[in-house]
């Protein structure tokens, strides 16, 4: 495909590539700055260099304030929801799937399209309809505000989305690959260690991975259902309050959002190519 | 597989045979059963549920008066002005959006697609944005553009050479508003939109571009001709995607504007009813309707478009 490129295209491609990475950058570079600022600065242009963008006198105050000063009641607490949601709700919601996933790979049962149409109409439900009934539901039962009042409504995110993606990585499996090798001599407990695990780790990996960017980006949810002992972080973020109650919590709510970003960005970094598959796979005819 | 090379061997017997496709089916729903009526249970209960709400007038400050009236919390939603407003505001977003976001991205595409150098970079910086919260990149957008923190205002004043107002309030009215939020969404979702295109586009075969190219078709024609009809799949695909995912817009203008000058959307009055106003019978009606209005698109889309959903799974 490349050969037919010539010279000049090659060259204005990797010209118009410029605009596209600037413009998906600066709003990064953006939350990054503004994180630095300190309290003065913030609201003052003479101290910005580059049209009020980027601060004369980095400061790493707004950090602090979110670890270990006024706002770390707020976050920290956050933080751990987060986490802990999150991971439990992609796990239970992986390991439900991937067995789900092989059957529908590998087995011949009736009712495999409806488990994949349902999959995939039932991630398209718009989930604010969902919150009403739960928050109903909820206060009468006394999961409000609680950590598995918020996995289970997770799950609903993220087990659709895994039983697609999976569905679809498991399909692309040489199977017969595992009697290849017991054919060899291999037992089955080796055909699987050997042949097919590392075969499938992949895909399980990856939507693992996706799965938990959706529940780690939701904020229906949690800022619905949830009001101190279970808020995650995106909802934390959005009732912050300043140092003061007249001082906005910009410089702090950024650093919390670097924070919250970072582990995620380095994860799309490391796995790049695999998350750019599993989100096409389930999406596009292949 | 192995129901293949069963039904094929004719040596086997039919008892036999059907004894291992019934194992096999009991096996089958044994794996897929528990993901499948998890996710009916934590799914559709609340729907049906919400449903169920929806048919009475029911405050939760108020659980005694709780009385059946059948249709009537829709008939009011319907009727209602704010009901229409956030209902224009949701399409006015969805349609902003989408469109520039089809162009972008299959700009990006295009660019992705051929691009040699810087290739890999170009790849993993596109997929950043999908990566960030939401809610984050409504804070960055949002102090962006604010008068006193942002840097929107002072980079307009320069471009313009002074004439664009350092005060400028792009949160005092609601187009502009619409504009900020508008960004933000296109900005977080144009990766997605054109990760799904590349997709779409990599499978156009490049011999058939070729050929147009030596009949002499100019490259308008070929982009027209033969690259958009081969990707049709995937580009609508794309736009039902991201089509229902901009219907349920909530996070962004929550941040933004809290849904002031005009600004809420139809997600943003469902939870208002419910989590404010604690009114479950009438949040629950809303909800019901948003619901139905994303059937509606989805229903328009797969039979009207004829748009395969499952064909990527299921075709094999």
């Amino acid at each position: 495909m490349e050969t037919n490129v010539s010279d000049k295209v090659k060259t204005w491609l990797g010209v118009a590539s410029i605009p596209i990475m600037v413009w998906t950058a600066i709003p990064l570079l953006w939350i990054l700055a503004t994180s630095l600022k300190s309290t003065a600065a913030l609201a003052d242009s003479t101290q910005n260099i580059l049209g009020n963008f980027w601060p004369k006198h980095m400061t790493l105050d707004n950090y602090r304030l979110i670890f270990t000063g006024g706002a770390s009641d707020l976050f920290v607490p956050a933080l751990w929801h987060s986490i802990v949601v999150c991971l439990v709700s992609t796990v239970i919601s992986v390991i439900l799937a991937t067995f789900c996933a092989y059957a529908i790979a590998r087995l011949d049962f009736p009712g495999k399209g409806v488990i994949l149409t349902t999959a995939l109409a039932v991630s398209f439900f718009p989930v604010i309809a969902m919150v009403t009934p739960l928050f109903n539901l909820w206060r009468q039962i006394g999961l409000f505000d609680t950590l598995p009042g918020l996995i289970i409504p997770y799950l609903a995110l993220t087990l659709p989305l895994s039983i697609w993606t999976l569905s679809a990585f498991f399909q692309q499996i040489p199977w017969e690959m595992e009697q290849a090798a017991q054919v060899d001599g291999a037992t089955s407990w080796q055909a699987f260690r050997k042949v097919i695990a590392p075969l499938a780790a992949p895909g399980v990996f990856t939507t693992a991975i996706i799965a938990f960017f959706t529940a780690w980006n939701d904020f229906v949810f949690s800022s619905n259902l949830t009001s101190e002992n279970a808020r995650t972080v995106p909802a934390a973020l959005a009732y912050f309050t300043g140092a003061s109650q007249f001082e906005q919590p910009t410089g702090a709510i950024c650093a919390a959002a670097v924070i919250v970003t970072i582990p995620v960005v380095i994860l799309v970094l490391l796995f790049q190519r695999r998350i750019v598959s599993g989100l096409t796979s389930g999406a596009v005819k292949g | 597989m192995t129901t293949d090379s069963a039904a094929t061997g004719t040596t086997r017997t039919k008892a036999r045979l059907s004894d291992r496709a019934r194992g096999e089916r009991a096996l089958g729903w044994r794996l897929a059963g528990p993901a499948f009526v998890i996710m009916l249970l934590v799914t559709l209960y609340p729907i049906a549920y919400a449903v169920y709400l929806s048919l009475f007038n029911y405050r939760l400050t108020d659980p005694a008066g709780r009385k059946f009236v059948f249709l009537r919390n829709y008939l009011t939603a319907l009727t209602d002005p704010l009901f229409w407003q956030t209902f224009t505001t949701t399409f006015i977003i969805v349609v902003v959006t989408l469109v520039f976001e089809l162009v972008l991205g299959m700009a990006i595409a295009m660019v992705m697609n051929k691009v040699v150098w810087p290739r890999k970079t170009l790849r993993t910086i596109v997929l950043i944005p999908y990566s960030i919260i939401t809610v984050v990149s409504g804070f960055a957008w949002l102090f962006a553009a604010q008068v006193s923190t942002g840097f929107f205002n002072h980079w307009l004043h320069v471009f313009t050479f002074g004439a664009w107002n350092l005060e400028y309030d792009w949160f005092g009215g609601r187009w502009s508003s619409l504009t900020i939020i508008c960004l933000s969404e296109i900005w977080k979702t144009t990766p997605f939109m054109s990760l799904l295109l590349l997709a779409g586009l990599a499978q156009v075969d490049s011999s058939m571009e070729e050929a147009a190219k030596v009949d002499g078709a100019t490259w308008w024609q070929r982009f027209y001709k033969v690259i958009l009809p081969n990707m049709k799949a995937a580009l609508m695909v794309a736009v039902l995607f991201r089509t229902l995912d901009a219907v349920r817009i909530y996070d962004n203008p929550y941040i933004m504007t809290g849904g002031a000058n005009k600004t809420m959307t139809l997600s943003m009055l469902v939870a208002n009813e419910t989590i404010n106003r604690v009114e479950i019978g009438m949040g629950s009606a809303l909800a019901v309707i948003l619901f139905i209005i994303v059937l509606i698109i989805a229903f328009i889309f797969v039979r009207g478009f004829k748009v395969d959903l499952t064909g990527g799974t299921r075709g094999r």
